[in-house]
């Protein structure tokens, strides 16, 4: 059973690395290969059908270079055509000339429109804008308290619209009250309904009409299967939507509806929720997405974060440590309060190019309160021990575990983990802290 | 014959299989195969034939596996038993499917302990609420008496989308602040429903990713409170599937059977296009049976699974 796209992919093209050159049987194999595993991840088998066919025909036209392997040949050809269809480059987000601008949020019911759409706002607000929140929901029960207690939560201004229960009137209520006091973006957070209910598919027909949105986001939840191009062609079909907000991406679905709605609309990822918590949100950019399907792991998602969160000036010291080979359990502790303040541990981890020993890494199946244990272990060590693993003995591990309340099975697990870090870091040092990329392929082909 | 053939008429036009006809009736099928033709036509199997099922497999979710499994199987027969034409390739594939998916006759159940503890659970957006909305309602209908738990104490506005579920159901619901302990909930809800002698207690709980560890054992403990507050509870424990789901529901099917122990499926939002054929992979690896599908917004559209009208509309 494989873990993911990723694994599988990596599979594949290890399977590959020991033939010479590109056969029509090899091709044959990867494309295989490769077809199962875009439906294991729910890409539209129609959709998969012409990727796999466009990859095919690259692969036997190419030309023999020796520079590269079969393997590392497919895998660019898969990249390439990946990127082709997610689209090359980030899409940008479009405010009309004269504010307010309109967000329209649409979609099936339970893809999560109004969890996004209270995380818009915080972005939105981030990026210097102030929006109006509006709920149209006027179906669902609790569906505009719901809204109302998210833009709380962001600290967003709701159109509340008491008392008025026709979506047309509130958009065009909220619509003055935002150009009248200075909003310059209005997000209507529409109610949830199928692409087969006609009268509910009018209705956003109408409320385009009268608002003139300049964007109309489709949220798709990213474990949507086949029927993912059935619904998105249908909205599209009907509003010209522009773009797609894609949610509980941090979870194990592999996601490629993307690929499927992309395929079929033509309409870019705009964003992408990766969290429940309300700053969950982030742009969506096909090449990190491709690398991370392709097993080179987000790093570049990795290092804007570590930026964020990262006291420059420590990591500095710190790669001048690894340099020197000087990684303490002290350092370790850093590290470990450094990574809680980055945000959920599976969120970093996934990020990861799952190679090698980070492989490893997230096979340990940390968990937040783990970090929690580690952390008191350490803070459990004399200074000299912190400096000195060396040092730690069966009675020094006896008296931490005491010390940390903890075994000193949880002990041993601790040092583990620190011999385990500090080869990772060492392999890592050179791409996150020095903030030099590996351009070549190769580099990112498993290396047993 | 005849009154048989009515009967089977009859079920069809109440059933979800007519409604998903109705409603897909409506919509112009973007990307539709025409699956049915390759049953209809008395031609002999071919490789197309064989492509054509694979597809309409594949387009309802069922899984490259499980379709190429089956495909397998189909492959082999032809050739062994000699299948003549396609509507033998129909009986069989129809045969194969039906051992994998079973129904559950619905209604629970024989109640024998008092209250009947059901938990509800799935990832986020599934349709919980409105399933609970819709199950106190038949109990209600059956004469049993019901208390819902808003153990949901996490999402906002679920507790007050729950009680107007609950009005409309005629049902009390017991809740705490938002943000409580959801286990608490489910205390106080075991322990009023014990002292007012409820039959049936359905407990709401938070939409979660079956990779949030934390969020999975929280629901351990839930069942923990159950058993340690009711012999035998919890009685039933649904997991509600989105009929969109793709494979992930595989993997939503495994972990919540792992950490809260799932009884029972139910399949929502069969009302659209999607075919929910995902429960087809999920019932060949965890045994787990289906026991209801949700049609519509309505109180009323919950209904008993269908095992022979899910299993024929896979190919409509």
């Amino acid at each position: 059973m494989f873990d993911n796209l990723t694994e599988k992919f990596q599979r594949t093209f290890k399977t590959l690395r020991g033939e010479a050159k590109l056969t029509e049987n090899n091709i044959d194999f990867a494309m295989h290969e490769i077809r199962v595993a875009l439906l294991e991840a729910d890409v539209n088998f129609k959709v998969v059908k012409e990727f796999i066919d466009r990859v095919r025909t690259k692969c036997l036209g190419a030309e023999v270079m020796t520079a590269l392997s079969p393997a590392q040949q497919v895998i660019a050809f898969v990249r390439d055509e990946l990127i082709a269809t997610l689209g090359d480059k980030e899409a940008r987000i479009v405010y009309s000339k004269n504010p307010p601008s309109v967000f329209l949020i649409v979609g099936l019911q339970g893809s999560g429109k109004t969890t996004s759409t209270g995380k818009l706002a915080g972005w939105l607000m981030k990026n210097g804008h102030r929006p109006l929140l509006l709920s149209v929901d006027v179906y669902r029960p609790a569906a505009r308290e719901q809204l109302a207690v998210v833009a709380r939560d962001v600290n967003a201004k709701l159109y509340p619209g008491e008392g008025v229960n026709e979506p047309l009137k509130l958009a065009k209520a909220a619509l003055r009250e935002a150009s009248l006091t200075g909003y310059d973006v209005l997000l209507v957070d529409t109610a949830g309904r199928l692409h087969v209910d006609e009268a509910l598919m009018q209705e956003l027909s109408m409320l385009k009409r009268e608002l003139n949105p300049s964007e109309i986001l489709f949220v798709a939840d990213a474990m949507t299967g086949q029927d993912a191009v059935k619904s998105a062609a249908e909205f599209h079909e009907l509003l010209g939507i522009s773009g797609v907000l894609l949610t509980k991406l941090d979870g194990d679905a592999r996601g490629g509806a993307a690929l499927s709605i992309r395929a079929v609309t033509g309409q870019p990822i705009k964003f992408v929720g990766v969290g429940e918590k309300l700053d969950a949100l982030e742009q969506f950019y096909p090449d990190r997405m491709v690398s991370r399907l392709l097993g080179m792991g987000d790093v570049l998602s990795l290092i804007e974060k570590a930026q964020e969160t990262f006291d420059l000036k420590q990591a500095e010291r710190l790669q001048e440590k690894l340099r020197k080979d000087e990684f303490s359990l002290a350092d370790f502790r850093d590290q470990i309060q450094q990574m809680r303040k980055m945000g959920p541990l599976d969120k970093i981890l996934g990020m990861l190019p799952q190679i090698g020993p980070m492989k490893d890494l997230k096979k340990a199946n940390l968990d937040e309160r783990e970090l929690v244990r580690t952390e008191a272990i350490i803070n459990s060590m004399t200074e000299r021990e912190r400096n000195h693993h060396q040092i730690i003995n069966g009675q020094r591990r006896k008296r931490i575990a005491r010390g940390s309340g903890t075994t000193v099975n949880q002990v041993n697990q601790v040092l583990k983990q620190y011999a385990q870090m500090r080869k990772m870091m060492k392999s890592v040092s050179g791409g996150l802290m020095g903030g030099k990329i590996p351009r070549n392929l190769s580099q990112f082909l498993p290396k047993n | 014959m005849i009154p048989a053939g009515q009967d089977a008429t009859e079920k069809k036009k109440s059933g979800f299989f007519s409604r998903l006809k109705n409603a897909v009736a409506k919509t112009r099928d973007v990307l539709n195969t025409p699956v049915e033709e390759i049953f209809t036509l008395k031609k002999a199997i071919d490789k197309s034939t064989l492509e054509s099922l694979e597809m309409a497999l594949l387009g309802a979710d069922i899984g490259p596996a499980t379709t190429s499994h089956l495909i397998e199987k189909i492959r082999d027969q032809a050739s062994r038993q000699g299948l003549k034409d396609a509507a033998e390739v129909k009986s069989l594939i129809r045969n194969e499917l039906l051992k994998v998916v079973r129904g559950e006759t619905a209604h629970p159940v024989s109640l024998t302990q008092k209250p009947h503890v059901i938990i509800i659970v799935g990832v986020n957006g599934v349709g919980k609420t409105t399933t609970i909305g819709k199950l106190a309602n038949q109990f209600r209908r059956d004469g049993r008496s019901v208390k819902i738990c808003a153990a949901d104490t996490f999402r906002a506005a679920a507790v007050e989308q729950l009680e107007i579920w609950g009005q409309r159901a005629g049902v009390e619901i017991v809740r705490q602040k938002h943000g409580a302990d959801p286990s608490a909930v489910l205390f106080d809800a075991l322990k009023a429903s014990k002292a007012a002698h409820t039959d049936v207690v359905i407990v709401d709980t938070a939409g979660r990713l079956h990779t949030k560890h934390n969020l999975m054992q929280e629901l351990e403990k839930m069942r923990r409170i159950a058993a340690r507050e009711v012999e035998g509870a919890p009685h039933e424990v649904l997991l509600v599937i989105d009929a969109v789901t793709g494979q992930n529901g595989v993997q939503q099917a495994r972990e919540f059977t792992k950490s809260a122990g799932v009884t029972g499926i139910v399949l929502t939002k069969l009302d659209g296009t999607a075919k929910g054929g995902v429960v087809v992979a999920i019932a060949k690896e965890l045994n787990i049976p289906i026991q209801f599908v949700g049609v519509g917004e309505k109180i009323d559209d919950l209904i008993p699974f269908d095992a022979e009208e899910f299993v024929d509309s896979l190919f409509e």
